[in-house]
């Protein structure tokens, strides 16, 4: 994993140095709110509904025990026990006062960690496919070269202004696991027919009031011409961009006002401008910082007694169907540790099942943990020798629920409950349809079904790409949530389509149980999942299960 | 002719802890909105929230919300937003209720706190 060299640690300890003589001028007078707002967003600092709310980088979703265990250290001594997983690879801490701010940020600092461009109109937290480096169906771990992007962005002086924020994904898979397509950029690691390594570039995809699938710029760029080629498109945009408008300022617009062939064509000539100035520095850096990336030392062990646990305990076989992927290496597992209990606040971790956690990556995880755009953690790497042990603490701890990709894995952002641009509640919703479904005991015959909520029209809860997507709004003063189904963040990636009039908050968890029940008897067979079978039958059938206008096959 | 005014309270967030405070008539800043000033003449209610922002040491955004006289005589925000902001969030017994205060105004789902 990345290390911090000398000038990431001096770059983020003068941030800190600088913050808090900025909080302390605040906190005296010296300076407005109006003049202190953007130095507080550009280190991650929002004020929010109830509290200040601290918006922490966790890059390309990356953390080692150390890190995580300071998570747990923050969380106990300067807010109120937990943290929250978000959809962009970010902790969020809900209740910090202000002046203990610069004190959180030097604790991170002290395990590399940051909050810096959390915030503002740059380049954000750069995200990644949360399997990388032990997903059996990837070409390369993109990790290395989502840090590359953190150093070339982080305090980029040409790109501190943009017109608006700018969100960066990254795959290495085929099968996409990053949400590449609703990001500004998406890039996704491909081999040429030369075999040589390099990227498709994808832009102006994004979600929010005018939700849009990033489409192809670039087919093949090759490796070495990554950094120039970025920087071309942010530049186009830097200019192109409207800043007259916040609502029309995101890179979609833009390569939509202009059409991809024009904004391409921008692109392109400075690219051609730009790429001779790159004279090799860059893939001197991405080489080191690939060193740093080298696989741990995977081991060779049985996995008879594995085997042997999984067929005499149904409650843990039941966990491994679901909570594991294959790893690229024989005998190792991909374990996903769900932050979703059902009727808890998805994504929502307390400091002592953190330190549960860091533990488990230190003994069984060769020392390491991914957060996943779905609000969970993964321990990218376990022997399965070793996954009944696992297995037991995630028990004890409240983490060993089964339920990855299942109804209840529900991403939710915070809603109402927190958020100061909120219309309507999200965790609320998300609570009440996973305690539902665990009453029903049927989210296991159903499979797999992303339900994804926002509780604004922002989607922070990525309502768009859910299987089924619940937008919630203000209807006049009261809480109504909009329903969208066929949404897909994958590589097959659509964007849900709305279906009729939204519904009062004590009657949304009944449509989606008739929306999921109904699915299970229009479904050709079990292995048809409720996208496939949305995607053959198309929405009438579905919004006859939603408002109960659908006869049932008994009826028929 | 004009609307009629619906009447005011101002709020704001308070620049070291963050949560939401309220303007009282004798010019301090509460945490219980009970005791806030309610404001049902216009012209008073812009004074009020100039008064308001010229302590931006103390607070941050302040803004006039609308309120109704409650059963009790003070001040029950209209909108559900601002009734979260007297209640905290409903996933955790954290913020306001978790400092002994009494949420006022609806919240959805659970109309029994309404103090209207």
């Amino acid at each position: 994993m990345y290390k911090y060299n000398e000038f990431d640690e001096a770059f983020v300890r003068e941030r800190v140095r600088q913050f808090r003589t900025q909080v302390e001028r605040r906190i005296d007078g010296s300076l407005t709110e109006e003049e202190f707002r953007p130095l507080r967003l550009m280190n991650g600092l929002y004020l929010q509904l109830h509290a200040y709310m601290l918006r922490v980088a966790i890059p390309y979703g990356t953390l080692n025990p150390d890190q995580m265990r300071q998570l747990a250290m923050i969380a106990e001594r300067w807010d109120r026990g937990y943290g929250h997983f978000t959809t962009r690879q970010n902790i969020q801490f809900n209740w910090p006062r202000l002046k203990d701010v610069p004190d959180i940020l030097d604790a991170l600092a002290d395990v590399g960690m940051h909050a810096i461009q959390t915030s503002g109109n740059c380049v954000r937290n750069v995200t990644a496919d949360h399997f990388a480096a032990a997903a059996a169906d990837e070409i390369a771990d993109p990790r290395p070269v989502a840090e590359l992007l953190r150093e070339w962005s982080t305090d980029h002086p040409e790109f501190q202004f943009l017109p608006r924020k700018f969100k960066i994904a990254i795959t290495g898979s085929p099968n996409d696991r990053a949400v590449t397509r609703a990001h500004d950029i998406g890039l996704r690691m491909v081999r040429n027919e030369a075999g040589e390594p390099g990227f498709e570039v994808l832009v102006g995809g994004g979600l929010g009031r005018t939700p849009m699938l990033a489409q192809v710029i670039r087919d093949f760029l090759p490796k070495a011409d990554l950094l120039p080629y970025i920087e071309a498109i942010l530049g186009a945009y830097n200019l192109k961009g409207r800043r007259d408008n916040k609502y029309k300022a995101r890179i979609k617009i833009t390569v939509f006002e202009n059409g991809l062939d024009a904004f391409k064509a921008d692109v392109e000539e400075r690219f051609a401008r730009l790429r001779s100035q790159w004279t090799g520095a860059d893939q001197e850096i991405l080489a080191e910082i690939e060193a740093q990336f080298a696989p741990p030392a995977f081991r060779n062990a049985p996995v008879d007694a594995y085997e042997a646990f999984r067929a005499g305990n149904g409650v843990f076989r039941a966990w491994t169907d679901v909570n594991l992927h294959p790893h690229k290496v024989d005998g190792y597992a991909i374990v996903s540790i769900s932050l979703k209990k059902h009727g808890a606040t998805p994504g929502d971790a307390t400091a002592d099942q953190m330190r549960v956690m860091a533990d488990l990556a230190e003994r069984y995880g060769h020392g390491e943990l991914r957060i996943s755009h779905e609000q969970n953690v993964i321990l990218p790497h376990v022997h399965k020798s070793d996954l009944p042990a696992v297995w037991a603490a995630l028990r004890e701890a409240e983490l060993a629920t089964a339920n990855i990709g299942l109804v209840s894995d529900i991403i939710a952002c915070p809603g109402m409950d927190y958020c100061a641009l909120a219309t309507a509640r999200s965790i609320p919703i998300a609570q009440q349809i996973a305690t539902r479904f665990e009453e029903l005991k049927v989210e296991h015959e159903v499979g797999p079904l992303k339900i994804k909520i926002s509780g604004c029209i922002n989607a922070c809860g990525h309502h768009h790409v859910g299987h089924i997507g619940i937008l919630g709004l203000d209807r006049a003063g009261v809480e109504n949530y909009q329903v969208t189904l066929g949404g897909d963040g994958t590589e097959t990636a659509a964007i849900g389509e709305k279906m009729g009039p939204g519904f009062p908050a004590e009657e949304i968890v009944g449509a989606v149980e008739r929306l999921v029940l109904g699915y299970l008897e229009v479904r050709r067979d079990a292995e048809e999942t409720f996208l496939e079978a949305f995607r053959r039958l198309g929405p009438e059938p579905f919004k006859g299960f939603l408002y109960g206008t659908e006869e049932t096959a008994d009826a028929a | 002719m004009s609307r009629r005014f619906t009447p005011k309270v101002v709020s704001a967030n308070h620049l070291i802890e963050g949560d939401a405070v309220w303007l009282t008539e004798d010019d301090r800043w509460t945490r219980d909105i009970a005791q806030a000033e309610l404001i049902e003449d216009e012209a008073v209610a812009q004074l009020r929230l100039l008064f308001a922002k010229s302590q931006p040491a103390v607070v941050v955004g302040p803004d006039l919300v609308d309120a109704v006289k409650g059963a009790d005589g003070g001040p029950v925000p209209t909108h559900f937003r601002e009734a979260f902001r007297t209640h905290g969030p409903t996933n955790y017994l954290h913020g306001k209720r978790a400092e002994g205060l009494t949420p006022r105004g609806k919240i959805p789902g659970n109309e029994t706190l309404s103090n209207v």
